[in-house]
């Protein structure tokens, strides 16, 4: 069956707002990037157009029917995939192995800061027959489901608030060296005790702030990629998702919904020992400890282990497992449904030896995961190689 | 409407017959949804905006199509090239279409229909206009290619909305 390479990607730099253009602006932005650097015309060559948004995040209905333009894909078959961008890169990535399309865009978005209810979108997710009243009685905010998660992960694997804290302090000072990144910070586990308990154990300063931002990726087949380019190219070796029951009150520990994602992915790409055989990781890390719990179903570390890996500073550019080097959601914020194509960039610019101060010597395979975020529990996983 | 029920005794004698309303608190739950946004307008249309203000109707050229975009844009879909130039247009056009609405939001019928249309400006190519309503013109008198001109609010009643024009009339010679 034919492969799928990266042919080209585009960003804009994530930020807090964006008043100054809107979210068509921000898309065309992004696309121009990622065709320029494909060297492709979206009017003549681009087969296909997946678009990631979901109608309350953008704030009006059929959504789908507004994607068109600020792609270049007017006439042309486009779709909306309701979920987080690598599942749209998923979609993306059977249209072309399918045959029927050669070269297909994926487009993901963020223009968050522009719902001025936020938290009562998110308590919209909540089951309305059982679980939503339980929300609205008392005007809780709806995040209270990531103390819950947090406390049944630190009871269940003996891990550490600490060892939590210490993800916030990484990944606010590991954005500092991504230039499209608006949270970078050199803060100390002092400062993210002190900024207080938002939803035991969960504290406020490891909740990632929102951000507005757009990312393009041109997948194109690889016979098609290695003709248009003599550069070294990155291909998706394996892609995965999967969703849990929304059930809160059934919610695991350890994340499923990413294990199973990843044991997809794997399978497809031929990974057999994650830790020994992938260089670079981007995990999702809206809540800190996220990130351990993440890495675990990934099969990075035993259940347990995180926590002590991030102790000992074996996480980030200079310890063993190079994660979320980006500077991750706490980093680069909350980008809602585009946060798996960040990943995802992150790791097409480490392949492809772009990342600058961050980079990481010889990096050829490397894992993208995504979390579609409160209440639910729907991951992807998509895994990432340089073949030359 | 409907028909008198006689219903006998309950089958249950220690029970009582449940009202309509107690029913409904156990069979649905209901919610509003309290949605709010606010909009970025963007480059394009807050320049737009800001000379509807000014009551004046600007478009912006895509220079590979020779396309004029209103209301503006600051790409071209058809071209996916930026646009290159702000037009300020006289404002006056043809009827490209109309409807004659008889049925408001609530889907009642209404006595004094409602005339709205797409109005294709003297300066710009067809299908390149914006919609609008029609007024001082009857039902009956409306055409497609009737040329047009806009009816603007009093300046200290614009505030740099679609609705700073009231409506479009037949053009007086």
């Amino acid at each position: 069956m034919r492969d799928v390479a990266v042919l080209g990607v585009g960003a804009t730099a994530f930020t807090s707002q964006t008043p100054e253009v809107n979210w068509k602006e921000l898309i065309y932005d992004a696309a121009v990037k990622a065709y320029a650097e494909a060297g492709i015309d979206p009017r003549r060559d681009v087969d296909s157009f997946v678009t990631c948004a979901e109608d309350y995040w953008e704030g009006f209905s059929i959504f789908d029917e507004f994607t068109p333009d600020q792609l270049g894909g007017a006439l042309r078959p486009t779709m909306t995939v309701c979920g987080d961008g690598l599942q749209g890169l998923a979609t993306a990535y059977m249209q072309i192995k399918t045959g029927m399309f050669n070269i297909v865009v994926v487009e993901a978005h963020s223009k968050i800061s522009e719902l001025l209810t936020y938290e009562h979108i998110v308590e919209l997710a909540f089951d309305p027959i059982y679980e939503r009243p339980l929300s609205a009685e008392r005007e809780v905010h709806p995040y209270y489901v990531a103390g819950l998660e947090m406390n049944l992960y630190l009871h269940a694997t003996g891990t550490t608030e600490e060892q939590c804290a210490l993800v916030a302090v990484h990944n606010r000072r590991q954005a500092l060296n991504n230039p499209l990144a608006p949270y970078g910070a050199r803060l100390g586990l002092q400062e993210i005790f002190h900024s207080g308990y938002a939803f035991t154990p969960l504290k406020k300063w490891e909740i990632a702030s929102r951000a507005d931002g757009c990312i393009v990726f041109v997948l194109a087949a690889g016979e098609i990629a290695r003709r248009l380019t003599k550069k070294p190219l990155v291909y998706v070796e394996g892609i995965g998702w999967s969703s849990e029951s929304p059930w809160i009150s059934a919610r695991s520990a350890d994340a499923s919904y990413a294990r199973h994602a990843a044991q997809m992915a794997y399978r497809q790409a031929g990974i057999t020992n994650p830790r020994r055989q992938i260089d670079v990781i981007e995990v999702e890390d809206r809540f800190a400890f996220k990130e351990l719990q993440h890495l675990e179903a990934l099969g990075f570390a035993r259940p347990g282990e995180a926590g002590w890996l991030a102790q000992s500073g074996a996480l980030g550019l200079d310890g063993e497992l190079k994660v979320n080097l980006s500077g991750g959601s706490l980093g680069c914020g909350d980008l809602i449904e585009a946060s798996g194509l960040q990943r995802a960039l992150e790791i097409v610019l480490q392949l492809r030896g772009e990342a600058g101060a961050r980079q990481v010597p010889n990096a050829r395979v490397g894992v993208a995961q995504s979390w579609r975020g409160l209440p639910h529990g729907t991951g992807a996983v998509a895994v990432f190689a340089r073949r030359d | 409407m409907s028909k008198k029920t006689e219903f006998g005794p309950p089958l249950n004698p220690r029970g009582r017959r449940l009202e309509a309303k107690e029913l409904e608190s156990i069979t649905h739950v209901r919610a509003k949804v309290p949605a709010k946004y606010a909009w970025a307008a963007g480059t394009a249309m807050s320049r737009f905006l800001e000379e509807l203000k000014n009551g004046k109707i600007i478009g912006r050229r895509c220079a590979r199509c020779d396309r004029v975009l209103v209301p503006p844009r600051m790409f071209c879909e058809r071209c996916f090239q930026p646009t290159t130039e702000w037009v300020y247009l006289p404002g006056t056009g043809v009827v490209e279409t109309f409807s004659i609405s008889y049925i408001d939001t609530n889907a009642n019928r209404i006595k004094e229909p409602i005339l709205v249309g797409v109005i294709a400006f003297d300066g710009a190519p067809p299908h390149c206009g914006i919609m609008h309503y029609f007024g001082e013109v009857k039902p009956e008198e409306l055409k497609i290619g009737m040329p047009v001109e806009p009816v603007w609010k009093p300046k200290e009643e614009r505030v740099g909305s679609v609705l700073d024009i009231k409506y479009f009339r037949p053009r007086r010679k």
